[in-house]
This record gives structure tokens, C-alpha cells and sequence, in this order.
């Protein structure tokens, strides 16, 4: 094992756990929200962005506590189905998953690392998106065609986004040492 | 059980709250029922800061475009380029106030035009589904909107209500793959069921019949089946057409999109109306009259037609007769005194004589000088010409056998019976008598004629 690979799966839970002030939790999924209504309408090319995942894997990453991570997960899914014209569940089931595994990951690797952060943004965004599709499928007996390579490219798009965006989510939080 | 539950703590979290997730979906799916609550919560709180966005948008976007164009012309001249920018900026305003007046003022002339009762919405936010096509509206169920209301444009229809909120609707876009309405081509009245793709550009009318015929190009319109968009409504234009195995995949551009989705109409009370017929649907081309029937004027369109049959000639003669009396066909009431047929033209007064005409006091046994040709123009124009040319001498019929008086009047009967109604009735009075036609006025008999000047 070398310095590099020693690095990246260091201890995690050692480090600090981030903590965010209750504003922060509720008015940054909140923008996000709002980005991926309001936004598209004038920038039709920024709707590819999937901020409310974004801010759910930044969250679950940081805090590193699956329960939490996952409920976070859940609310904000849940408003998101609100928002929209399917069942209410849906994206809170997928974004359930990701708060779980995400805050599971981060106790494993140094999350910090920008390439981390990019491999992990486009997994997690690959991984929303057919998990969505799958349920809209099983659950919903919609036949909805899964667009592999807008995936992959938007995953790719979505994970770029990732490590400036999680910099800057970064200085809003309170650090604690656990 | 406690350890358990301990040592897997987060996975027995993460299992209550997924299957209470799947457990509520299921609710959904099963009772087709929706929780308003939640989602009234989250618009409630999402729409009243899109409504600002938006607002802050309208009045500032000018604005910043202008401050950016400024900056970048300054270095130029600066002081020619404030006064530029001061008056680009006061443009921009007028013309985004002049656009939103014209589109305002568009779809008021619509909603004016209308047979249906309609309320206007401006879109302030997109749906979050991954793969939907739906949007906010600023209207809600305190405007008094429904679910299922059919949303439009004056270009053609939107989509329509699937959720109607205090504040605010979500109405889902025809472009939505589990949008679907009855729509029927303009040209050949095929009738379809339009389904969105999922994406922009495109939709799909499906279930047309292989053996039907749908032409590229031909619009499409709401056919009033689904209940939701009342009919008559344009839906797009037939762009590609492809031979399915059952069916034909007939794709169609919506035209309800081609001026941006800004404003919209929302439909509260629909009226059907009826399709527009296929040549008015194609705007922008320039067709010019149609082209005269042979042997007619184009510009006197009052112009008769021209007599082909003898039904026709018949026909013609009897209009004449109408005519020179004063009589409309098909104006009578029962009982009313009925045109004098025994004046028709083309038996008695082939010579030359319009009904009506007074006739000439020289008398049955005058020469017919009319049918001798005049020995020269001079002649003919001579006053004494012109006065035989007005005799009403009775000549053969020219007319075809079947051209018939219903009187059957003797065609060799001198031509003082072709008199004025009155006169003529009197002159024959006797004879009418004797046939006993209940639709003849038997009138006393009138004073001998005095003798006129024939004056034409």
C-alpha cells in the first residue's frame, strides 16, 4: 500500500465530522430545489444538474452518520416528489439509498480529496438515476427508456460540478472534533 | 432482539424508512389517490419564492444585460455610450413591456374570441421529475382551477392540469411521455391519440389505422373525446409519418410551444367548436379567386349561369318572369297572388320586348317591321326603326320544344295579350273565368287603352 493509497483509505472516522447550523440544513437543500425548477426554464442546458443529490451526498459524506444522512436523504427526496407529477416516494426512496451509502463510503475514505469527490459524484449520480428508473419500472409499470450514455455524461457533468460546489458547501459547516 | 437491533441499527433505520416509503408509493398506486398534504406543504413553500424570482427576473434581466453590453462598449466612448446605454436600457424596458403587452393582449383577444370560459396563468417554475415535462402555473385552486382543466395558447394546446394547489397548479406538458388526448386531422378526419415522447420537439398521434390517410403537413386538432381539451383546438402539424405493424406513427410538432411558454390560458369552461376547414389552415399562402366559369364575367358575379340543359333555360325563363314582376320565388305566403306565367320570356316576347313592357298601341296586325332587316345603319337608328323594333309582334319560339308556357298558350296569338298584369288579367278575364283557376284574381274589366307614344 502506498502513501497515495493510504491516504485515500485512511481512517475516516478519526477526522473531524462535519456539523452544519439548522439554517444551513434546511435553506441550501431549499436553493437547490429551487435551482432545478426555477433555472432550467431560462438555462435549458443547466437542467442536467441534479443539485438536491449533490447537496444529500455532500451532507452524507461529511457527516458521516448513516441515520442521519439517510433521513436527510429522505426529506429532501420527498419534497422533490412533491414538486413533481409522479407518486410521492420515489425520489425518497433513491435519495434514502444514496444519504445511506454515501455516509457508509465516507467512513471508509478520505472524502475530501477532489478525485474522491468526482469518483463518487459520478457513481452516485449513476446510481440515483437507474435506481429511479427502476423503480419507476417496478413500481410505477411505466416503460421508461434508460438512457445509458446521457447518463454516463451527465454523471460525468454532475461529478465536475461535485468538487467545486462541495468546496464551497465546505466553508459553511462548523467542524467538531467527534 | 435488542442486540440485534443495536448492532444493525442504521440498516434497521434505513429498512423502516424505504418501506415506508414503498408502503406509501403503494397507497398511491393501489387507491389512485394522491397526499395532498405534503405536496400542498411543498408548494406552498416553493411557489411564493419562485413568484419572487420571477418577479425579480422581469424587472431587473434588462437590466443586467444592458449593464454587461455597457461595460464592454465603454472603453469606445464613454460618454456617447451612457447616453447610448441610458436609452438601450429605457428600449429594452419599452420593448419588454411591449412584448408583454402584445403577447397579453394576444391571448386577451383569444380569450375574448372564445366560446370558452378561460383564465390567464403565467408559468413560474418547472416540475422536478427526471423525465417529465410539467410545469408550475401562478394559478390555483383559489382562481378556481381544477384538475384535468385543459391548458392552451392561442397557438394550440399545452398540456393540462394534474394538480391543482392553493397557490399555484402543476400542469403536465403534451411533450410528457404519460400525456395522451384524442386529437383529429384536419384534411381527412382521421381520428388519433396524441402521446408525448418525454421530449421537446415532437409528439405522437397513435392508433391511426395503416390504411388511413394522413398527409405531411396536415394539422391536427383536439378532437373533444378525452373530456379534458374541448375540440377544435389546434394541436400541431404533421411533420414525419412512418408505417407501423398495426399502426401508423404519426409524429406532429406541437404548435402550442412556438412562441415560448410564458403565459397560458387555462381552460374553465370548454365549448366545442368546430374544425376549421383545410384551405383556411394554410397560412401564408396566397390563393388567388377561383377562376371564372366559362362563358361568364369574373367581375359581375351576379351573373346567371349559363343555361346547359333545358331544365337550366327553363329554369332561367321562369327567373326572368319572377323578375320583371317583382316576385321573389319562395317568399309567398299561401294565398298570395302568384307571377302571371303567361308572360314568359322566350315565347311571347322573344322579340325583343322585356316583360313589363306596354304594349304598342298599333295592334296585333301591325307589320312586323322588327324582323326586316334595315336597309342601312341610318335606317335602323332612325326613331321610326327603333319604334317597330318596340312592337311586340309575336314571332315563332325560338326556345327548344321542351321550353313550354304551363298556361299552353297559343304562340300565334297576337301580342297585345302580353300586357301589364292588370290589363292582360283584364283582357282575359273572361277567358280565366271559364277556367275556373282558383289562383287567378278575376278582376273587372279595365278601359280600352289609350293610345301611347311608343318611347323606348
Amino acid at each position: 500500500m502506498n502513501e497515495f493509497s493510504e491516504r485515500l483509505l485512511s481512517d475516516a472516522s478519526r477526522k473531524d465530522k462535519a456539523r452544519f447550523r439548522p439554517l444551513i440544513l434546511i435553506v441550501v437543500p431549499l436553493a437547490a430545489i429551487l435551482f432545478q425548477v426555477y433555472v432550467p426554464r431560462f438555462l435549458p442546458f443547466l437542467s442536467y444538474l441534479e443539485l438536491p443529490l449533490l447537496i444529500t451526498l455532500h451532507f452524507a459524506l461529511s457527516r458521516r452518520e448513516p441515520i442521519s444522512a439517510l433521513l436527510y436523504g429522505a426529506a429532501i427526496g420527498l419534497v422533490q416528489d412533491s414538486l413533481s407529477n409522479q407518486k410521492i416516494g420515489m425520489y425518497g426512496i433513491v435519495k434514502t439509498l444514496v444519504g445511506y451509502f454515501a455516509a457508509s463510503v465516507g467512513l471508509r475514505f478520505d472524502v475530501e480529496n477532489p478525485f474522491i469527490t468526482f469518483i463518487l459524484g459520478f457513481f452516485f449520480y449513476c446510481f440515483h438515476q437507474f435506481f429511479y428508473w427502476v423503480l419507476t419500472r417496478a413500481l410505477l409499470g411505466q416503460l421508461v427508456n434508460f438512457d445509458l450514455e446521457q447518463t454516463l455524461i451527465f454523471g460525468l457533468l454532475n461529478a465536475a460540478v461535485a468538487i467545486p460546489l462541495f468546496h464551497i458547501l465546505d466553508k459553511l459547516r462548523v467542524t467538531a472534533q467527534s | 432482539m435488542e442486540f440485534i437491533l443495536n448492532r444493525y441499527r442504521n440498516l434497521t433505520v434505513l429498512l423502516i424508512v424505504v418501506t415506508a416509503q414503498l408502503l406509501l408509493i403503494a397507497y398511491q398506486v393501489r387507491t389512485a389517490k394522491d397526499v395532498p398534504l405534503v405536496r400542498v406543504w411543498a408548494v406552498t413553500a416553493v411557489t411564493p419564492v419562485e413568484r419572487m424570482l420571477e418577479w425579480g427576473r422581469r424587472n431587473t434581466w434588462g437590466f443586467v444585460e444592458d449593464y454587461f453590453f455597457l461595460l464592454n462598449t465603454r472603453q469606445q466612448n464613454e460618454q456617447l455610450q451612457k447616453e447610448l446605454g441610458r436609452l438601450k436600457l429605457e428600449n429594452q424596458y419599452l420593448k419588454t413591456e411591449l412584448s408583454t403587452a402584445d403577447r397579453a393582449k394576444a391571448l386577451g383577444q383569444f380569450q375574448a374570441q372564445s366560446p370558452s370560459k378561460m383564465i390567464a396563468a403565467r408559468i413560474i417554475g418547472n416540475g422536478t421529475g427526471a423525465n417529465s415535462k410539467a410545469v408550475f402555473v401562478d394559478r390555483g385552486s383559489g382562481s378556481g382551477i381544477e384538475n384535468g382543466m385543459a391548458v392552451v395558447t392561442p397557438d394550440g394546446i399545452v398540456g393540462k392540469v394534474i394538480a391543482a394547489y392553493p397557490t399555484a397548479s402543476l400542469v403536465l406538458l403534451i411533450t410528457d411521455a404519460n400525456f395522451a388526448a384524442g386529437v383529429i386531422s384536419q384534411k381527412n378526419r382521421v381520428h388519433g391519440t396524441l402521446k408525448g415522447q418525454g421530449h421537446d420537439g415532437t409528439v405522437l398521434v397513435d392508433y391511426v389505422q395503416s390504411e388511413e390517410k394522413v398527409d405531411p403537413g396536415e394539422w391536427f386538432y383536439t378532437s373533444g373525446d378525452d373530456r379534458i381539451f374541448p375540440k377544435g383546438f389546434p394541436v400541431g402539424q404533421v411533420t414525419t409519418i412512418r408505417n407501423g405493424h398495426n399502426f401508423k406513427e404519426v409524429y406532429v410538432t406541437p404548435s402550442g410551444f412556438q412562441n415560448g411558454l410564458e403565459e397560458v390560458l387555462i381552460v374553465l369552461e370548454g365549448v366545442h367548436q368546430a374544425i376549421p376547414e383545410w384551405e383556411m389552415a394554410s397560412p401564408g399562402i396566397n390563393l388567388i379567386p377561383a377562376p371564372p366559369t366559362e362563358g361568364t364575367d369574373a367581375a359581375s358575379p351576379q351573373t346567371p349561369p349559363v343555361a346547359n340543359t333545358d331544365a337550366d333555360r327553363l329554369k332561367e325563363q321562369y327567373r326572368q318572369a319572377g323578375d320583371a314582376q317583382h316576385h321573389t320565388f319562395g317568399e309567398g305566403a299561401p294565398g298570395s297572388t302568384p307571377p302571371d306565367f303567361t308572360r314568359l320570356p322566350g315565347i311571347r316576347e322573344n322579340g325583343g320586348v322585356v316583360a313589363g313592357a306596354k304594349p304598342s298601341p298599333a295592334g296585333p296586325g301591325t307589320p312586323n317591321n322588327a324582323q326586316t332587316p334595315p336597309a342601312s345603319g341610318q335606317q335602323a337608328s332612325q326613331p321610326g326603326a327603333a319604334t317597330a323594333a318596340a312592337v311586340p309582334v309575336k314571332p315563332k319560339p325560338k326556345a327548344p320544344l321542351l321550353v313550354t308556357d304551363p298556361t299552353d298558350a297559343d304562340p300565334d296569338e297576337p301580342a297585345v295579350a302580353v300586357a301589364p298584369p292588370r290589363r292582360a288579367d283584364a283582357d282575359t278575364g273572361s277567358k280565366k273565368k271559364s277556367t275556373g283557376d282558383a289562383n287567378t284574381e278575376i278582376l273587372p274589366p279595365a278601359p280600352a287603352p289609350k293610345p301611347k307614344p311608343n318611347v323606348r
